[in-house]
């Protein structure tokens, strides 16, 4: 109770107490709160940030890791395109050599091979000289050819030439005009009109219309032979009767070739000429040249010369000409056929004599 | 008046046409009666004897027409005019072969000088009788038509075209298998003159067969017919690839080169015209002579004669060289440098030394080796004066140019090109000096000797602009040398060198 007392006495002081600390209490509240919030906004903060700390730092491990890794494959990826590009540089350096020598080799082998062209030109200078001398040899032959016809062409004029004046050749008492009596041998034109023959007046060298025709016609030199050497057809010198025909017309008729009759064209032997021609055309068209002779008296004479096939050197066979069946009578133990033992077919034994006329069993 | 009397007189007249026709027929071979007979209207004279009823007359008025029509074109466009034309159609398939002779005659005479007149021929429709005179029986009468059809024929392709339409072609190879000589002449003529002008007209005288005949007679010992058979060849080769080989197919080859060793010219021109025309399509072809011994047959050919009749071989031997170089290279090994020379010295025709120019450019362009086989003849120097002569035609300034050029460029062998240095035009020059510089640094022979025969001072003695391609040359071939020779060689050093001694302080 000492205490309830006491309590009791001090409970003024309590209640001033109480209102005096519940007064400071909500003094600094106010200051209080703040400064725990301070506190505690700083605390969080730090938290935060040191969290946020751990995160970068993983990361950038995280972030190391990757890019090192991706670092290490880009450059491996970069050392194999290198050495892939070396690789390939050298191989086509290799197949560059290789073609190189490939190419050279074919193209001197059989593009422009150079023994083969230079063979080829040799072959084509020798092939050269010999057409120069071919052509060399045919044009002096034609040289020959056409002075040999030019002398002879002279000959001939010097011989017409000769015949022409032997009226000049000397007698045996007047000298000619190339035999002088002063000279020690005669001219050679005097031989020569020895040897020629006078050339005779009736003999004109006629002038062969055809050819000379054909050669002048080329160019139209010559007015051409026209039938104009037979005279103008006349222009009637008979009586005139009745009213005249066409001129043109009567001259056809009267100018027209020669048309004979069949009889009258064909010649008088035409018949021995045909015989003669069916015989020769006979004796071409002759299969062999052994005359038929139709007379037996002919073959008379001529021995029989067997076939070969029927001939051998045994002798003749008298099979097939004299017997069929080969005989035997030695061999035979009876004369008399052998008798029957069966008994006949009766059908077969009337063969051939059972029908009478009538058709009845006799 | 007795019968006799009455008759006399139409004898007189007769015989007085005949005379008068005979007369005419006889002036009008002579050129220099031509103009009183046409002053004196002999043209209208004739035409009414051309209808006479004998036929003597009407053929001796014929030739007398014939023989006027082939004096000039204003005689032959009178007859032209005078409407004679359609009188000798209708008469030339009735009358006599004397009187189709005369007539086929008149038509050659007229259809010969122009076109217009050939033309006025077709038009009266004389082909056709022409064609069927070509199957008279009568050589003359054949060779008369085939004559007067290639005269038409000649003038244009139309015109052959026209020949060609109304049948002619198979007479005309059927005519060429006659004996005669003169019409185997004219036909073999006609067919060359109808195949001249297109392929397709060539091809039409190839499918008649004609090749295989013509073939056959280029060894006939008639010249005349020798020069028309390898004209008609060559006319039909010349066309295209094709018929050529088919030309070359009738194993013509070693057959035609005799005819270049022919005394004949005109046989030789058309022999190297006919090898030409072959050679000038493919180099296989060209190769194909070139084995028969062709070239140097047409080589011998050229070396033998003179004129125009060289032409066809020199062009002949620049298209086989133009091909390839092989074929070059065996137009040199057959020695065909040397005529060809003498060909561009010799001749004094402009077109005939043109084509030499072009031969040997032809041969001398492929490699150095050609060029300088073509050096070694000495030609660069002839090449170079008909470039420069003002005299010389303009064609064959520029094929002389281009020769000069395309051997220029491939030209190694130097001693040939050291005499051009001194007389050539920059244009020229510009080859000659590269040509130098290709050389030079890779030859040190030729350096000393380019120094010693002057060749360096002429060098730096050419004015060239700077950054031209002739400088560029002349720097390379400068940097070959030292200084001081390109030095002492410029024009103008001593004066330098004068200066100096002047200006020089001698030292006491």
């Amino acid at each position: 109770m000492a205490t309830l007392a006491r309590l009791q006495a001090r409970l003024p002081g309590l209640r001033e107490e109480c209102f005096r600390r519940n007064r400071s209490v909500d003094e600094h509240r106010k200051k209080e709160y703040k400064a725990a919030v301070k506190i505690q906004s700083w605390f969080r903060g730090c938290r935060v940030r040191a969290y946020i700390r751990y995160l970068n730092n993983m990361i950038i491990i995280i972030q190391k890791w990757w890019r090192g890794y991706q670092g290490r494959r880009y450059f491996r990826k970069m050392v194999e395109t290198a050495y892939f590009i070396m690789k390939m540089n050298f191989y086509n350096e290799m197949a560059v050599r290789i073609q190189k020598r490939w190419r050279g080799y074919y193209v001197r082998k059989y593009t422009h091979n150079y023994y083969a062209l230079k063979k080829y030109l040799e072959a084509i200078s020798v092939n050269n000289e010999i057409v120069r001398k071919e052509l060399n040899e045919y044009a002096e032959m034609k040289e020959k050819e056409k002075k040999k016809k030019d002398l002879e062409k002279k000959e001939k004029e010097k011989e017409h030439q000769a015949r022409k004046m032997h009226y000049l050749l000397s007698t045996e008492q007047i000298a000619g005009i190339y035999n002088s009596p002063f000279s020690k041998s005669p001219d050679p034109m005097e031989l020569l009109l020895r040897k020629s023959k006078p050339l005779s007046h009736s003999q004109q060298p006629a002038k062969n219309h055809l050819i000379c025709e054909l050669c002048d016609w080329s160019n139209c030199t010559r007015s051409p032979t026209f039938p104009a050497a037979q005279p103008l057809p006349p222009i009637g010198r008979q009586k005139p009767q009745g009213p005249f025909r066409d001129t043109a017309e009567v001259l056809r008729q009267r100018y027209k070739p020669l048309e004979p009759t069949l009889r009258v064209a064909a010649s008088i032997n035409s018949l021995e000429k045909a015989r003669e021609e069916i015989k020769r055309e006979e004796w071409r068209n002759r299969v062999h040249d052994n005359e038929f002779l139709p007379f037996s008296s002919y073959h008379k004479n001529e021995k029989y010369d067997p076939s070969i096939h029927r001939s051998g050197k045994y002798g003749q066979e008298t099979y097939g000409v004299k017997h069929f069946r080969e005989v035997q009578p030695k061999k035979w133990i009876a004369d008399k056929d052998f008798q029957t033992v069966l008994p006949s077919i009766v059908l077969f034994e009337r063969f051939g004599k059972t029908y009478s006329r009538t058709g009845q069993i006799v | 008046m007795s019968q006799r009397q009455v008759l006399q007189v139409f004898e007189q007249y007769q015989r007085a046409r005949t005379q008068f026709v005979q007369a005419v027929a006889e002036l009008a071979s002579r050129s220099q009666n031509i103009e009183t007979l046409q002053n004196a209207g002999v043209m209208a004279l004739l035409r009414p004897l051309l209808l006479d009823v004998v036929p003597t007359i009407q053929q001796t008025a014929a030739l007398a027409l014939g023989r006027l029509a082939n004096y000039n074109d204003e005689l032959a466009e009178a007859v032209v005019k005078g409407d004679i034309l359609p009188q000798l159609v209708c008469s030339l398939s009735e009358q006599n072969r004397f009187y189709k002779k005369a007539a086929a005659f008149v038509l050659r005479a007229v259809g010969k000088h122009s076109p217009q007149l050939a033309q006025a021929i077709v038009q009266c429709g004389a082909l056709e009788t022409l064609v069927i005179c070509l199957e008279d029986f009568d050589p003359g009468v054949k060779e008369a038509a085939a004559w007067a059809l290639g005269y038409i024929a000649r003038h244009n392709s139309e015109l052959s075209q026209a020949v060609v339409d109304a049948g002619a072609v198979p007479l005309l190879v059927l005519c060429i298998q006659e004996p005669e000589i003169a019409l185997k002449r004219i036909a073999a003529s006609t067919l060359s003159d109808i195949s001249k002008h297109s392929p397709e007209l060539a091809q039409t005288v190839v499918d008649a067969g004609a090749i295989a005949h013509l073939a056959q007679m280029i060894l006939n010992p008639d010249a005349k017919l020798k020069r028309q058979v390898l004209s008609a060849l060559s006319q039909i080769a010349k066309h295209s690839v094709d018929l050529a080989e088919l030309v070359v197919e009738a194993e013509i080859f070693p057959v035609v080169l005799t005819c270049l060793k022919d005394s004949d010219e005109y046989v030789k021109k058309n022999g190297a015209t006919l090898t030409r025309e072959i050679a000038k399509h493919t180099p296989e072809l060209s190769q194909l002579i070139v084995n028969a011994g062709g070239v140097a047959a047409v080589i011998d050919c050229i070396g033998s004669c003179r004129g125009t009749v060289r032409l066809p071989g020199i062009m002949m031997l620049g298209y086989v060289a133009a091909h390839s170089e092989n074929l070059s290279m065996a137009v040199i090994v057959s020695k065909g440098i040397p005529p060809l020379c003498t060909c561009l010295i010799e001749e004094n025709e402009d077109h005939i030394k043109a084509a030499a120019a072009w031969a040997l450019g032809q041969v001398g362009r492929h490699t150095p080796e050609h060029a300088r086989a073509v050096a070694v003849a000495n030609v660069l120097p002839t090449l170079l004066s008909m470039y420069m002569d003002t005299h010389s035609s303009e064609d064959l300034q520029v094929k002389a140019k281009k020769a000069l050029k395309n051997i220029l460029q491939k030209c190694t062998y130097l001693p040939a090109l050291e005499p051009l240095l001194h007389d050539a035009p920059p244009n020229i020059l510009k080859h000659i000096v590269g040509q130098f510089s290709k050389v030079l640094p890779h030859d040190s022979k030729a350096r000393r000797l380019f120094v010693t025969t002057g060749g360096l001072k002429k060098v730096q003695e050419i004015k060239a602009e700077p950054g031209s391609l002739l400088q560029e040359y002349i720097n390379t071939i400068n940097n070959c040398y030292p200084e001081e020779i390109v030095r002492y060689y410029s024009p103008g050093y001593s004066e330098i060198l004068l200066e100096r001694v002047e200006n020089y302080h001698p030292v006491l």
